[in-house]
């Protein structure tokens, strides 16, 4: 594996009595790509929301480019700015237009003049195949432009990885595709990403590793052929069978 | 009525301009307040939100009449504070103290109400581009938050201007202070009640119908 990147080692985390993350230990290489797949409410959300801290854990540490995550405040903010992040409901700032959301980030925290973001957003928009659109609100957008609009968002920032939070599940079927098209792009060219998501097809495609979560636990690692073809686990077998029967 | 009109069109011409300025500064500063203490209210720091909270409790929970009362008998006879050397201003500079204080808490709990109608996500997806916790609330929640809070702070800001009359216990220049004065004068007629209701009705109806307009026009389309 490359040098890594994101560390977590001993990660614990509550909500109340539910144990959601237990003694969860992940290394993310530089470049690497990493699905997380595993049933519903096994903790895979929690695990990407810990990893940019939207969530507090109790015990172990997160290390991100080798610093530890800090606790609260604009060192905080500084270090979320590195870590992309796409949410299951596209989440784009609903009185913005789409040009708006993406420069928002580079101009108030990095700082960038208003006409170079704008540029850089322009070329991002077009790079995800929504340029036409950067006039209009979100809500004018289809779920599949809103959620690449959000991946331009994030990509804006120069993030050193980025987090996927089932970027596909709220899309009509028909605009999945245009989303993990990007996706697979970035992943192409070296971004290093964790993807929570149950399509297949992009974890054979793109990732380096899958990691199969239940419970609050990492069940199981492999590469993806592997993991689809020969799973270990008997968790991961079941699971297995239940999404691919449908 | 007539009568009434021509003997002091004038004066109560001038009365509700009293009015309107009590309004104005008054209403301005109950939004700067109300503000600031919805953005107390929801902040991750304790200490803040038990000050933001208390303020709402405090003067959302005291009688406005008492709040006056106690700024010019409490504090400036008795604790020696005054706002202005002139009397006369030191009670109207207090009375717009006092209804920017009062109706700021009724402000706060509106916008809050705004801020719990956007999404969890929108500030989720505004920390993790980076923003601070204020610069989330500037550029993201608030001008969100007002949107959604129109039509409850137009229902503030109704109630304010009403509730200037109150400050006719210290102020002697605004429209509720007046009507007293003309029934002394005059003896207590239905056309005094109807003409100064009439002039809040002017003053209050048209801000009802604008508010409720502009909350629909800046609606934000989720
Ligand atoms: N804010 C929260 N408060 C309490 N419980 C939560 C919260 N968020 C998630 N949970 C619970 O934690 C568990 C894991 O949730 P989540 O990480 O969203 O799972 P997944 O993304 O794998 O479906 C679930 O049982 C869920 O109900
Ligand atoms: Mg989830």
């Amino acid at each position: 594996m490359t040098e890594p990147l994101v560390v977590l080692k001993d990660v614990n985390k509550h909500f109340g009595d539910l144990h959601v993350l237990q003694d969860i230990n992940l290394q993310i290489g530089k470049g690497e790509v990493v699905v997380v797949i595993g049933p519903s409410g096994s903790g895979k959300s929690t695990l990407c929301r810990t990893i940019n801290r939207l969530e507090t854990f109790e015990s172990g540490t997160i290390t991100i480019d080798g610093k530890p995550l800090p606790e609260e405040g604009k060192e905080l903010a500084q270090l979320r700015a590195d870590v992309g992040m796409v949410f299951q409901s596209f989440n784009l700032f609903a009185h913005k237009t789409i040009l708006d959301n993406v420069t928002l980030g580079p101009v108030k925290v990095r700082g960038q003049g208003k006409k170079d973001a704008e540029k850089r957003a322009m070329e991002l928009l077009e790079r995800v195949g929504v340029a036409q659109q950067a006039q209009k609100y979100p809500a004018q957008l289809s779920g599949g432009q809103q959620q690449r609009v959000a991946i331009a968002r994030s990509l804006a920032m120069d993030p050193k990885v980025m987090l996927f939070d089932e970027p596909t599940s709220a899309l009509d079927p028909e605009m999945i595709n245009e989303v993990l098209d990007v996706m697979v792009g970035l992943a192409k060219e070296g971004m290093t990403m964790v993807v929570v998501t149950h399509e297949m097809g992009f974890a054979r495609k793109a990732a380096n590793r899958v990691v199969f979560m239940a419970d609050g636990q990492i069940v199981e690692e492999a590469q993806p052929e592997t993991f689809f073809t020969a799973p270990r686990s008997d968790r991961a077998k079941d699971f297995l069978g239940k999404i691919l029967t449908h | 009525m007539g009568d009434i009109l021509s003997t002091y069109g004038p004066d109560i011409l001038r009365a509700f301009w009293w009015t309107i300025k009590l309004s104005f500064f008054g209403g301005l500063g109950a939004l700067v307040l109300g503000t600031i203490a919805a953005v107390m209210r929801v902040s991750p720091v304790a200490v803040m939100r038990f000050i933001g909270t208390s303020y709402v409790n405090i003067f959302r929970n005291t009688p406005l009449t008492l709040l006056m009362v106690m700024s010019v008998l409490g504090i400036t006879y008795i604790l020696g504070v005054s706002l202005s050397q002139d009397i006369t201003q030191n009670a109207i500079r207090w009375a717009i103290v006092v209804i920017a204080v009062y109706h700021g808490a009724f402000v706060c709990e509106a916008i809050r109400s705004g801020v719990n109608t956007v999404p969890a996500g929108q500030a989720e997806a505004a920390r993790s581009v980076g923003l601070t916790f204020g610069q989330t609330m500037r550029e993201v929640i608030l001008p969100q938050a007002f949107r959604g809070s129109i039509a409850p702070l137009g229902s503030v800001l109704i109630a304010l201007i009403k509730n200037t009359t109150v400050a006719a216990v210290i102020v002697s220049a605004e429209a509720a202070s007046l009507m007293q004065k003309i029934i002394e004068n005059e003896g207590g007629s239905f056309a005094i009640f109807a003409i100064f209701a009439l002039g809040f009705v002017i003053l209050t109806l048209p801000l009802g119908v604008g508010f409720t307009s502009l909350s629909r026009r800046l609606a934000v389309k989720r």
